[in-house]
């Protein structure tokens, strides 16, 4: 079984104080996948992907990447074993250009003193400007991330995200806040990065889902509703009740 | 590391200044009297700049350096206390060979932690190692627990006040409140005498380049990007596969070795150490010292030093009981109207102006110190 998906999701629980923002939550997601977790404010969402990459410790439970147990792993450890994510706000520095935020996410010179003697050699630079132009920030490499717009920022960290090269890359809204044109490029963009790897997104704009989920997660009061096709959950009843609307 | 990334031309000028009032200007003006004042201040300079890397770069606010300097001196200072303590000097006393504050306190022996101190290869070994290791053991202790902030300032506070304790407790092993105090001679050499202070204040000022040129490299290279991004976005550092904790030990305890460095200077060119230099009130003031120069600057902390130092000597001769309100004050005046010091100051106002008047035209870099967002770093 273990061979079959990427990550493996089982009885997963964390409780703060009591409250289980997480009951009970199995789920599995096969390599090249993009699964979309959708749910109302509240259901947990975004502490899955805490739990998974490390920032939130479960209470009980296990995430399994390709074998490896995340649960009892550091979360820069859990970065180098190739999980990849995205944080809601833009989480950019500020303080340094665009290309300097991708140079320090490039996969090497992660420990103290491999920093301290880090050169940005040839093939550093070229990866630096394939990613940025990816991103659509070619022209602003330069400049300091403080001044991009807010979907700018959106991209770079999406791009410091592609520069590491995670086998399973979590994208927590990645569309939210953006105008109606940055949307669609974004759409554009994630189309294309989500080729070749297994990626976790959560949505709130079903158009948007529709258009990239192999499969999708419903969840609610930190447990999963329903689980298929976009088409199967849109038809769920449980889902329409809970989430969708009439 | 090439030379263009390593230190670009303003840093370079900006060096060049520097040297050029630390190594002609203050001795042509000066009497050996006013320049040993100064070589003093500059040793509080070798604080500043790793609070720069520390707290302007790093976000890790210490109020706890004079720890660190203070291990350094006394580690020095216990040396010199060592050598002046032969036998011959000491042959009033009831044990003639040991410290003369020892004897004091009834001690008829020589600790055994003291006696490697006999050596000066060891001492200076130690000036460097043993604010390191306590910084080691305190960074350990709170970084991998993710103390940081506003705990981690009142804990390391909590550190200056203890070691003052201590030191002071310990009387017959410290020399207590008085410190260790009649220092003669480094190898037999004078360190009293008017041209070995100027010959170490021309030490101290080389020492000082010497931590200056490695702040500027840790600065210019990756590590110095990723301090400036764990200050800002900590989580994005972590979750892009960095063990922050180990970055802020790394840059805390550099901070400890320039601090240790300063320290024994300190010691070597007035002539005792105490533990009124170790405590909290010395520990902010050098953080203030760091903030008036520009906390982002490894040069405007040097400033910061000789200036904030310069005025609590002239104003403490002629107004005692005003200078600490004075200096809250400055500090105070620094925090509101000038939060990049004056390095910010001088980034910002003087060299635009200065370039408009040489008639060239604004360069890209002071354009964007002008428009910087606050809390942008002055280059």
């Amino acid at each position: 079984m273990s061979e079959r998906f990427i990550l493996s999701v089982e009885s997963l629980e964390v409780s703060f104080d009591g409250f289980k923002a997480v009951n009970d939550l199995s789920f599995y997601v096969e390599p090249n996948e993009c699964r979309v977790i959708i749910g109302p404010n509240g259901a947990g969402k975004t502490t899955v992907l805490d739990l998974i990459c490390g920032r939130t410790k479960a209470t009980s439970g296990s995430v399994k990447f390709k074998d490896k147990e995340l649960l009892s792993m550091r979360e820069d450890q859990i970065v180098h074993a190739g999980v990849g994510r995205k944080f809601q706000t833009p989480s950019v520095y500020e303080d340094l250009t665009v290309s300097e935020n991708l140079e320090l996410s490039y996969p090497k010179g992660h420990g103290v003193f491999g920093a301290l003697m880090f050169q940005r050699d040839d093939p550093v630079k070229a990866r630096i400007n394939e990613i940025a132009e990816t991103i659509f920030l070619d022209d602003q490499l330069d400049e300091k991330a403080a001044f991009l717009s807010h979907g700018q920022k959106q991209w770079l960290e999406i791009g410091m995200l592609l520069i590491q090269d995670p086998e399973l890359l979590m994208l927590d809204e990645p569309v939210a806040g953006m105008s109606v044109a940055e949307r669609k490029k974004t759409a554009e963009l994630l189309n294309r990065i989500i080729q070749d790897r297994s990626v976790i997104v959560i949505e709130h704009d079903m158009g948007f889902v529709a258009d990239i989920a192999t499969r999708v997660t419903v969840m609610h009061q930190g447990q999963t509703l329903s689980e298929g096709s976009m088409e199967r959950v849109q038809n769920d009843p449980k889902v329409i009740e809970v989430y969708l609307g009439h | 590391m090439t030379l263009s990334s390593f230190m670009s031309r303003k840093d370079l000028i900006g060096f060049a200044i520097l040297a050029a009032v630390i190594f002609l200007i203050l001795p042509s003006i000066l009497d050996s009297f006013r320049l040993n004042l100064f070589g003093k201040y500059l040793t509080y300079a070798f604080v500043a700049v790793g609070l720069a890397l520390c707290w302007g770069a790093g976000g890790i606010l210490s109020l706890g350096q004079g720890v660190f300097f203070g291990l350094g001196g006394y580690c020095m200072a216990m040396f010199l206390k060592l050598e002046a303590s032969t036998p011959e000097n000491t042959s009033i006393q009831s044990t003639p060979g040991i410290p003369d504050f020892m004897d004091w306190n009834q001690l008829t022996e020589l600790p055994v932690w003291w006696q490697p101190f006999y050596s000066l290869t060891f001492a200076m070994f130690a000036v460097v190692a043993v604010p390191v290791v306590f910084a080691f053991i305190i960074g350990f202790a709170m970084f991998t627990r993710r103390v940081g902030g506003v705990y981690f300032a009142i804990i390391t506070q909590a550190f200056a006040a203890i070691l003052t304790i201590l030191i002071i407790g310990q009387q017959g092993y410290t020399g207590g409140v008085n410190g260790i105090t009649d220092l003669r001679t480094l190898l037999g050499w004078d360190i009293r005498t008017d041209e070995a202070k100027t010959t170490l204040y021309f030490v101290n000022g080389a020492l000082l380049f010497v931590v200056l040129f490695i702040a500027q490299y840790v600065r210019k290279s990756k590590l110095g990007r990723l301090l400036i991004a764990m200050r800002d976005q900590e989580d994005r550092v972590r979750f892009s596969g960095y063990n922050v904790a180990n970055f802020k030990i790394f840059i805390f305890c550099l901070g400890a070795a320039f601090a240790g460095i300063g320290g024994a200077m300190f010691t070597l060119q007035v002539g005792f150490m105490s533990p009124t230099l170790v405590g909290i009130v010395p520990s902010i003031e050098m953080v203030i010292f760091c903030a008036v120069g520009g906390r982002l600057s490894i040069l405007g902390a040097v400033y910061g030093a000789l200036l904030v130092n310069w005025a609590k000597t002239t104003f403490s001769e002629a107004f005692p009981e005003l200078w600490l309100l004075g200096l809250g004050g400055l500090f105070i005046a620094v925090v509101m109207f000038f939060p990049n010091g004056l390095a910010g100051v001088w980034s910002e106002k003087i060299e635009p102006r200065l370039l408009a008047m040489l008639g060239k035209p604004k360069t890209h870099d002071a354009k964007a110190g002008a428009t910087s967002p606050a809390g942008a770093p002055a280059e």
